[in-house]
């Protein structure tokens, strides 16, 4: 019984730290500009084929996932650049399409590039399951809290105790006041791309060696870190490492004791359960529309 | 605006009745009669994000209800096709109805998320149902039969999907029109505003709803019966996303924009098999380069453009 749980519990929290560093992706960026970016999937999917590619290619480990997050912080600049700069102030859905089209081009490039198959990142320390109360938890789990835990405290520090961070703190709280008082917000809205799609892939290479990776994985990830930021209420970082681990938990629950081909239905029921009761998810704050 | 001729419709039909007479064949007839469905759900979808400027990312699990109630009912419980269809509206309209209050107490993304969650939880119930869907390949439709005749000819279906066509554009002027499209119009301006002025908003924002939600199922039975065969990628996020595209591209709130932007889209993808390989890419940079260059859509920078209205 109590094996089984914790079994559930591991891997739950294991997804759930992607989904979780997805979920932070939406929010920075949902925070810089309003947008709901689409395409962070496909951050996660890029980190996962490329730590892959890099490696396969002979590159050492680090270096290879090293570029596996450089490439597609570029990436993502590059989109802030071409796509969401130049419509300013569009209407929400505009942006939401122009973010998927930038998430069928990625993916789409990949697919010729890469192909069609599945590949496997090999697990950074080793294979042999550690067993805890009769349940085994693999090396690759404690990178996945580790690293996940490193970067939430990271990001804690910038955004809490850096000018940088306050910057781009302030501009979500109210763009036009930032820029009054100096702040370069398309500098914001630049390096927030950049963070989440590094936090993206940084997500896709850490559960590459747990869950494989192909071309199209980053559609279901990018919508289950989608309503993992929305459970802990958009714009909220911590509500988005909650948010993330609590889907990631209750889909692997959902999974054991429920049924296994319903798991990726999961997380939505669970979203429109708490939308249902509470319109901004879990720790959003009341909020009043100005008229 | 009433004594107006109504010169759009006009047009329509007139491009309707040319159609079979100069496409030179059965493969291009089939994308006509895909191309008019297509526009049928776009015209209802658009009631919703355009004129009541809602959000919907799950309405292909609306047609995926009413494509498998046409499917299902007949094949496993030997329903007549058209009680089949009418069983599919109902079906949705009940589902719809009852998630509508819930949901339509949020907004922008949040309405996003909601609608998307619901559209995938269909859709990945009509996949894992095998028994009744036949699961992921999905399953055979029955004909439809009117008045004891089966219908298979492309020719029949064409001159009733172009008759449904015409009704419906004719409709949605007329909504748009009525007080039931005024009230729309004024809350997607300021919802806050026309709650003064004394509209319900939430009533209102749950017909709209409930209503482009019954119109995809019935059109769903219709493209069921018509291509004879269910699967469920009909019902699918990235199917809810292409029709969202449609009336974002044709252009929002724009009735003739609705049928622009669903027949370049249905005819996107023909013309992108050329590119063998390539079409997710140059599908996401064409609808990319579209929200970039033409954010308010093609008919309504059109209109713009050349200084008159709808």
């Amino acid at each position: 019984m109590l094996a089984e749980f914790l079994q559930f519990l591991f891997s739950g929290l294991t997804v759930g730290a992607t989904y979780a560093l997805a979920a932070l992706g939406f929010t920075l960026i949902y925070n810089a500009s309003n947008v709901i970016n689409f395409a962070q999937g496909e951050f996660i999917m890029l980190g996962g084929m490329l730590s892959v590619f890099f490696t396969m290619a002979g590159l050492p480990m680090p270096v290879a996932l090293a570029l596996a997050i450089l490439v597609p912080a570029i990436v993502g600049v590059i989109v802030e650049k071409l796509a969401i700069e130049p419509v300013k102030g569009a209407e929400t859905v505009t942006l939401i399409i122009i973010t998927i089209g930038a998430s069928l081009v990625i993916r789409g490039l990949i697919q010729v590039w890469l192909g069609k198959g599945t590949f496997a990142l090999p697990a950074f320390s080793g294979e042999e399951p550690i067993q805890i109360l009769g349940a085994t938890l693999m090396p690759q789990s404690l990178w996945v809290f580790g690293v996940t835990a490193v970067v939430v405290a990271v990001l804690w520090y910038f955004f809490n105790r850096t000018l940088s961070g306050k910057a781009m703190l302030a501009t979500s709280f109210n763009r036009l006041a930032a820029e009054l008082v100096g702040i370069n917000t398309s500098w914001v809205l630049f390096m927030s791309f950049a963070m989440s799609a590094a936090l993206g892939a940084l997500g896709g290479i850490l559960i590459a060696p747990i869950t494989m990776t192909s071309y199209d994985v980053g559609i279901m990830l990018g919508l289950k870190g989608f309503v993992a930021a929305v459970v802990g209420g958009l714009g909220n970082g911590l509500g988005a490492v909650i948010g993330g681990l609590l889907v990631g938990i209750l889909e692997a629950m959902g999974a054991g004791y429920i049924s296994s081909a319903y798991k990726d239905a999961i997380p939505f029921v669970l979203i429109l359960f708490i939308l249902f009761f509470m319109p901004r998810g879990l720790f959003g704050g009341k909020s009043t529309d100005r008229v | 605006m009433q004594k107006k001729l109504n010169i759009g419709l006009l047009i329509v039909i007139f491009i309707l009745l040319a159609v079979p007479f100069v496409v030179p064949n059965s493969f291009y007839l089939d994308l006509a009669i895909r191309m008019a469905i297509n526009a049928m759900i776009v015209l209802g979808l658009n009631l919703l994000i355009g004129f009541a400027g809602q959000i919907s990312l799950g309405h292909a699990g609306f047609l995926g209800i009413g494509a498998y109630a046409s499917a299902v009912l007949p094949t496993h419980f030997g329903w007549h096709p058209l009680l089949a269809m009418l069983g599919g509206c109902v079906i949705t309209g009940i589902l719809a109805a009852l998630v509508a209050r819930p949901i339509f107490k949020l907004k922008g993304h949040y309405l996003a998320m909601a609608t998307l969650g619901l559209g995938i939880i269909i859709n990945i119930t009509l996949r894992n149902e095998a028994q009744w869907t036949g699961g992921p390949d999905g399953m055979p439709v029955p004909p439809m039969s009117l008045f004891g005749t089966e219908i298979y000819s492309d020719k029949t279906w064409y001159w009733i999907v172009a008759a449904l066509l015409v009704i419906a554009v004719w409709a949605s002027q007329n909504l748009i029109d009525s007080p039931f499209g005024r009230a729309l119009r004024a809350l997607h301006g300021s919802e806050v505003a026309s709650q003064v002025v004394g509209v319900n908003v939430v009533r209102y924002k749950v017909s709209i709803f409930v209503l482009s939600a019954v119109f995809a199922s019935l059109m769903g039975s219709i493209t069921a019966h018509y291509i004879g065969f269910v699967s469920p990628n009909f019902a699918d996020f990235f199917h809810s996303i292409e029709l969202v595209t449609m009336v974002v591209v044709g252009g929002m709130a724009s009735v003739f924009g609705s049928l622009v932007g669903a027949v370049l889209l249905t005819a996107l993808p023909q013309a992108l098999t050329s590119f063998e390989g390539w079409e997710t890419v140059v599908f996401g940079a064409i609808l990319m380069g579209f929200m970039i260059f033409l954010p308010k859509g093609i008919v309504p920078t059109l209109a713009a453009k050349f200084g008159k209205g709808e």
